[in-house]
């Protein structure tokens, strides 16, 4: 009888203990990984001559301090920029060896020959808000990705994915060997048809 | 009858909580797994500007972080409100980062040491006059790979 009432030990506070040890970690907690726009800075040698590119296979685009967008001379919003930016790449006007056979752009003569040719030539201000440089940077990311899009698709109708994802599926680490090895040559080619060729000035000094 | 009222009149039995610890260390133990701890505290405004083309950043292990931005309102009586860089735990001019860039690259494993990018969170306020000079020097230490780290969301929400 004396066995039988003898006092359970109390758990009630454990769920208090683990609850306190909960609330820390949810706090420190950062789940999420980070993302970003990725690029690659041009290496630091200086080139002795530069090579002569036709003027109208450069698209410029400039962001002046007041944070507003000049493409080509002209005052442009920057919703305007992607589609901008597609039609310039996507032209083909070339003739001959220039020419772009998947291209559908309206083969303008006055705008870019060849996609691999196409070079859109970015300046900013040291005014210009990072912002503001982050949507027009992510603007032209998006026009490259669109017309890189349509060739994958193209090329690839069976594979139910788009250079987008196919791309961020390579770059996953847990991506078996094979389907990289896979992914590799496809995502290659479409890079090569539309080479992303965005250089960027030394910003210009405000006076 | 009688065994009616017996029922009736019967203490409620108390709701067994035994279980709550259970349920409760089960919780813990996945926030204990997915938990990344901040490793710097933060000391410049960090709000990052959005952007949709994104890629993510995976493996930490390769990854250099610099941030900027103004001070965070505690730190701006000491330190002025005009943007800073901040490399670890503390505010660094320009010419130091890249000591920082060769300090951190020789900390990394060897086969790592190639493949480093270099994360940059910077405030979406600062002028673009910082981040050049950030983005000068590190191609001076030949730091080339760089991700400007956003926040997932349209463009159109730097716009004001």
């Amino acid at each position: 009888m004396a066995k039988r009432s003898a006092p359970e030990v109390n758990a009630g506070s454990m769920a208090d203990i683990a609850f306190l040890l909960l609330i820390f970690f949810l706090v420190t907690t950062t789940i999420e990984t980070d993302s970003g726009l990725n690029r690659k800075l041009p290496p630091m040698e200086d080139q002795i001559d530069p090579p002569i590119i036709k003027e109208k296979n450069i698209l410029t685009v400039v962001v002046n301090k007041n944070n507003q967008l000049l493409v080509e001379e002209k005052l442009l919003e920057v919703d305007e920029l992607r589609s901008t930016a597609v039609e310039f790449l996507d032209n083909g006007g070339g003739q001959g060896e220039e020419a772009c056979n998947y291209c559908r752009g309206k083969k303008n003569p006055s705008s870019s020959d060849n996609p691999d040719k196409a070079i859109i030539s970015l300046k900013n201000d040291r005014e210009t808000s990072y912002k503001i440089y982050i949507a027009v940077q992510n603007e032209l990311v998006a026009a490259y990705n669109e017309l890189r899009n349509r060739e994958f698709l193209r090329l690839n109708p069976t594979m139910g994915m788009n250079f987008v994802e196919a791309n961020s599926k390579y770059n996953d680490p847990r991506t078996s060997e094979e389907v990289r090895d896979e992914l590799r040559p496809k995502l290659d080619e479409v890079k090569k048809m539309f080479p992303q060729k965005l250089s960027e000035a030394e910003p210009s000094k405000t006076s | 009858m009688s065994k009616f009222k017996k029922k009736k009149s019967g203490e409620l039995p108390a709701i067994s909580t035994a279980s709550l610890p259970d349920i409760v260390f089960m919780l813990l133990f996945f926030f204990m797994v997915a938990t990344v701890m901040r490793d710097s505290t933060l000391m410049v405004v960090n709000v990052l500007p959005a952007a949709d083309q994104t890629q993510k950043l995976d493996k930490k292990d390769r990854v250099m972080y610099i941030y900027a931005g103004k001070p965070s309102s505690r730190y701006q009586d000491k330190y002025g409100s005009s943007a800073k860089i901040q490399l670890n735990d503390k505010f660094a001019s320009v010419g130091e980062v890249g000591a920082f860039i060769l300090a951190e690259r020789a900390a990394k494993r060897q086969e790592l040491q190639n493949v480093l990018t270099t994360s940059l969170k910077v405030d979406g306020d600062t002028k673009m006059g910082l981040i050049t000079d950030i983005k000068q020097e590190l191609r001076k230490v030949n730091a080339l790979k760089i991700n400007y780290t956003t926040r997932v969301g349209d463009y159109s929400q730097n716009m004001n």
